[in-house]
């Protein structure tokens, strides 16, 4: 390991030092390290914790292994919100029949009113397909920190809304950023053609 | 003469070295930053918040004990390519730079972490900026124009000068609160970063297609005059959670309870 250091501290090129990172990834908070390691630029870095709709647990790295669509909201929303489902579910029909069911996750910005039942009400009233969108709440310190992996900004009103920016992101099979939109209301067709990429 | 509320508590730290956090009192507070919905003074609760900002010597010693946030194995998701770029290694401080100067070049990620080994976190916007209104003499100085000057002459100051030691006498006398350096030696970050919704066109709410911050709109700006604070906002809002820059450290808070063990 030392010899690690004294090579890095040489030679501390962007590529060369992500290399290092690839082969170290971080393992601190428990975070999973599955088989191979993240790379360095992967959201799933983040050791988030989730409750779905159902009650379900799970994590933000659970979600590695296949593209997937991001997005953060809040449950008593009523103009903008419905709008990023709509977006998402358009999003997803121009897609090919093997790409529509890619998994769809949307993250509460308000952890204390939106438990699971309130989750699965909104989704209901949506119709928001249960096979592969997950709706889910995790901590207000979590919350943060998965905003500023995102590049979301939110801020919550002593009125009990939050004020947010509103984007799509589109993360490839290892948790990078490959793409993003904050298109509402209908499909992104430059953001369509980044999903249809990455899943042929 | 003002009583200054704030009690002094000295805890240890990282073994070597002890870190001091004063105990803020809870207040009423108008904040720069207002919308629709938050008129009102914002009630800031009661909290504890570090008397200097980190020192390069206290962050050596966080990324002694937490590995995972040396420079070189904290994941360029967690830090960009600038991350503790001015030292000399991953356990080593650049040449002529001393412990107790303020630690720069961390990101927000990196920030928190520190933060959180201390048993805190980054203070939010609004407690910053209640704690930064103070002069030596009074909790809310801001409409001394003594204040805002002394604030706007840091700003113009010369940036490559080397900066000066945490706590030390170059400006870093302690406010009504018991608190230094808040102006005139490093710019800080805040936990909430990325809640400073700062847009021109945010408020044109014609189009909901080009609309893009639910709620009420975007922060609008309630002290124009203020540019002393405006400055900041401007900062914070123009960076991302991995930016690093030569300039930027941070402080942390705690609450009131881990004071009072």
């Amino acid at each position: 390991m030392k010899a690690i250091f004294t090579l890095l501290s040489g030679f501390a090129t962007p590529v060369f030092a992500a290399a290092i990172m690839c082969s170290l990834p971080l393992a601190a908070d428990g975070a999973q390290v599955k088989q191979t390691a993240l790379p360095a630029n992967s959201v799933y870095q983040l050791p988030v914790s989730f409750t779905d709709q159902d009650g379900r647990a799970s994590t933000l790295a659970d979600w590695r292994g296949k593209p997937v669509l991001v997005t953060m909201f809040y449950s008593s929303c009523q103009f903008v919100c419905p709008r990023i489902v709509e977006a998402l579910k358009k999003t997803e029909a121009s897609l090919s029949p093997q790409q529509a069911k890619l998994p769809i996750l949307m993250v509460s910005f308000d952890p204390v009113r939106d438990d699971s039942a309130t989750l699965k009400a909104m989704a209901v009233e949506r119709h928001i397909d249960f096979g592969n969108w997950t709706l889910a709440r995790t901590d207000a310190r979590s919350v943060r920190k998965l905003a500023a992996m995102l590049g979301i900004q939110y801020r919550e009103l002593s009125s009990g809304e939050f004020n947010h920016s509103s984007v799509i992101l589109l993360l490839d099979a290892e948790g990078r950023i490959a793409g993003k939109t904050s298109t509402l209301g209908e499909a992104d067709p430059a953001f369509v053609k980044l999903v249809r990429k990455l899943k042929p | 003469m003002l009583v200054v509320l704030a009690s002094m508590q000295v805890l240890p730290t990282h073994a070597t070295t002890t870190v001091e956090y004063r105990a803020i009192p809870p207040g009423s507070f108008a904040s720069v930053l207002a919308n629709d919905a938050d008129i009102a003074p914002a009630a800031i609760p009661a909290f504890a918040m570090r008397t200097t900002p980190v020192s390069q010597g206290e962050y050596l010693a966080f990324v002694k004990s937490h590995r995972e946030w040396q420079r070189g194995k904290a994941p360029s998701t967690f830090a960009d390519g600038t991350y503790l770029h001015t030292w000399r290694g991953p356990l080593a401080l650049g040449a002529g730079m001393s412990v107790d100067q303020p630690v720069t070049n961390v990101s927000w990620f990196a920030a928190q972490a520190f933060c959180e080994a201390e048993g805190g976190r980054l203070p939010t916007w609004l407690e910053w900026e209640y704690v930064a209104a103070a002069d030596e003499q009074v909790f809310d100085a801001r409409s001394n124009p003594a204040w805002r000057a002394r604030i706007l002459s840091w700003y113009s100051q010369n940036s490559s000068v080397p900066l000066a030691a945490v706590g030390g006498e170059g400006g870093g006398n302690a406010n009504a609160y018991g608190v230094s350096n808040v102006h005139g030696l490093v710019w800080e970050w805040v936990d909430d970063f990325n809640a400073l919704l700062v847009s021109a066109d945010s408020r044109n709410q014609g189009d909901p297609d080009k609309l893009q911050f639910c709620g009420a709109g975007a922060i609008s700006l309630k002290d124009r005059d203020n540019y002393a604070v405006l400055m900041r906002i401007a900062l914070l809002s123009s960076l991302s959670a991995t930016s690093t820059t030569n300039n930027l450290g941070f402080r942390c808070v705690r609450p009131l309870s881990v004071e009072k063990k």
